[in-house]
């Protein structure tokens, strides 16, 4: 569905999007994940015609995005950043307006917007003006205008963003059931929605691709992710240094509190010593409360990927 | 077309949306109601060649109102797209910038069309109570017009032209003032400095809109000022439309 060539912006003299490459297949959700300035919005913005690229190129559906721009404007149902709309409108005026731009008439327009009222839920406020509702309405509204005419592919610049955590549960309930009829790609920097809403997701920083995959994948192949977490009491031994020699333990740190230890343990790529620690703790007659294994979490990958000494 | 049409009735209705375009009307009537007020009673109270549409079209009171519409008219067209970042929802519609510029200049100039349509009743109502025609001629009438029209669009042009420059209203408005003021002003100095070349009166009267006024409200047709009004009208709308790409682009 979406193709991007070596894609590269800079905006005098600093580049936003270095030299990116990656493709959507159809039906994916894709959510695009990086620090602000990482350069997503600009991509996205690229790829809605909005701003041209400095070198490289971009496809959507097989048309060239530079080339055949209005065509591939008519594909997209695009969402900027912000949700911009026009404040002195009516919903239901303002989304008769945006179908007819996008060269919906008649009946189709009629059956359209009745459509993506209902999608969206907007049905109770269609009569207000746009400058009277809630940031979570104009979202709403915003939504309702990418899905008009029907898209192939929805581009939805921080869809979440500025909402109350209600409000972020019905929009990622929406993207879900969106999903399952277009392809979507979606930037953000919540990143448990990512986890909840994306079938893919691409890490961006410094306008760089630094990963991309699905985000089990991502968890599972992380140096650092997860680890384990230890409650002991273990007498007179030393249980640090014990618990450090365990191959596949990486670090161990420790805190005690009434004779309790707590051991926080990081581990190697892929290593799960949990039968080794269970075993060492019946050799040396520890007292055991606690033997766990802590997920990894996108956010270790997004720190990882994107930190700053990174 | 139909496209064109969408963005074309939108820009003419959000005249209507807001309180501006009330006001603007409102004031505008009361000036130009008054200054004809003001012609009757003039003719009136002595003799004189002009008939009341050449009185009624060129005179202070019919030039100072003139001047100071067009900013209003025009100062929200671009820049307010911009600062509200609706510039962005627009543009990646599949509409051109093409489009985009014709339909904010046109809906500027319906909307200037809407604000002379009263004043044409106040010849009609005079020819009712005087039982007397207007102007010599009926040509007087629509020559009159015609230059309105083409006055209009050349100084809606510049406003247009302003408003893609800044995010701000208010500059734009500045701006716009300031480029229309300074084409009307150019024409006025031939009228001033007496002792000026006569090669330099003729071409600043080529500028003047007072002088061409004068003439189409007689009922003469010039050709001279229909080419120029219609080729700087096209002037800055074709600067409109490559500073619009340009700023899109840079955003």
């Amino acid at each position: 569905m979406i193709r991007v060539e070596n894609l590269t912006k800079r905006y005098g003299g600093r580049t936003a999007v270095d030299n990116i490459s990656f493709e959507v297949g159809k039906g994916e959700i894709v959510g695009f994940l990086g620090p602000n300035g990482a350069g997503k919005s600009t991509t996205m913005k690229i790829l809605a015609s909005y701003l041209p690229a400095t070198s490289g190129t971009a496809w959507i559906g097989g048309d060239n995005v530079f080339e055949d721009s209005l065509k591939t404007r008519s594909r997209i149902g695009y969402m900027p950043e912000n949700v911009p709309l026009y404040m002195d409108m009516r919903v239901t005026e303002y989304l008769k307006y945006r179908g007819a731009l996008k060269g919906i008439g008649g009946r189709k327009l009629r059956d359209s917007l009745v459509m993506a009222k209902e999608v969206t839920n907007l049905q109770e406020v269609e009569n207000r003006i746009i400058g009277t509702l809630s940031r979570g309405f104009r979202q709403r509204v915003g939504l309702a205008d990418a899905l008009l005419h029907e898209p192939d592919l929805l581009i939805l610049d921080e869809p979440t963003a500025g909402l109350d955590p209600n409000q972020i549960r019905q929009v990622r309930d929406l993207i879900k059931s969106l999903g399952k009829s277009h392809t979507i790609l979606l930037s953000t920097h919540i990143l448990s929605e990512v986890e909840m809403t994306c079938s893919r997701v691409i890490i961006i920083n410094k306008g760089k691709i630094e990963a991309s995959d699905t985000p089990e994948n991502l968890v599972k192949h992380m140096r650092t992710a997860g680890g384990i977490l230890l409650e002991a009491k273990t007498g007179s031994d030393d249980g640090l240094s014990q618990l450090k020699a365990i191959p596949g333990v990486k670090e161990v740190s420790v805190k005690t509190e009434d004779d309790w230890n707590t051991f926080q343990l990081r581990l190697d790529a892929q290593a799960d010593p949990r039968e080794d620690i269970y075993r060492l703790a019946v050799e040396r007659r520890w007292q055991l409360r606690e033997l766990s294994r802590q997920k990894g979490t996108l956010e270790d990958v997004f720190v990882e990927l994107t930190h700053a000494d990174h | 077309m139909f496209k064109f049409l969408t963005l074309w009735n939108r820009e003419l209705s959000s005249y209507f949306q807001s309180a501006i375009a009330y006001v603007v009307l409102f004031f505008f009537l009361l000036a130009t109601g008054w200054n004809f007020e003001w012609v009757v009673t003039l003719i009136n109270s002595s003799p004189t060649d002009v008939s009341i549409v050449q009185g009624f079209f060129n005179n202070f009171f019919f030039w100072f109102p003139f001047v100071l519409i067009f900013p209003l008219i025009t100062m929200r067209t671009f820049s307010e797209e911009f600062k509200m970042g609706t510039i962005e929802t627009l543009m990646t519609s599949p509409v051109t910038d093409l489009q985009v510029v014709l339909s904010k200049f046109a809906g500027a100039v319906v909307f200037y069309i809407i604000l002379w349509l009263p004043s044409l009743l106040y010849f009609v109502i005079f020819q009712q109570v005087a039982q007397t025609g207007v102007a010599a001629s009926p040509g007087a009438i629509w020559g009159s017009y015609a230059m309105i029209l083409l006055l209009g669009m050349f100084y809606i042009s510049i406003g247009c032209f302003a408003s893609v420059l800044t995010n701000n209203q208010i500059i734009a408005a500045v701006i716009s003032g300031v480029s229309v003021a300074l084409f009307f002003f150019t024409g006025v100095i031939s009228l001033f400095a007496l002792d000026m070349n006569q090669n330099l009166r003729d071409l600043l009267s080529y500028f003047s809109a007072i002088d061409h006024m004068g003439t189409f409200s007689k009922g003469i047709i010039d050709s001279r000022p229909i080419v120029f009004y219609l080729s700087m009208t096209a002037l800055f709308l074709t600067l409109t439309y490559h500073i619009f790409q340009r700023r899109k682009w840079k955003s």
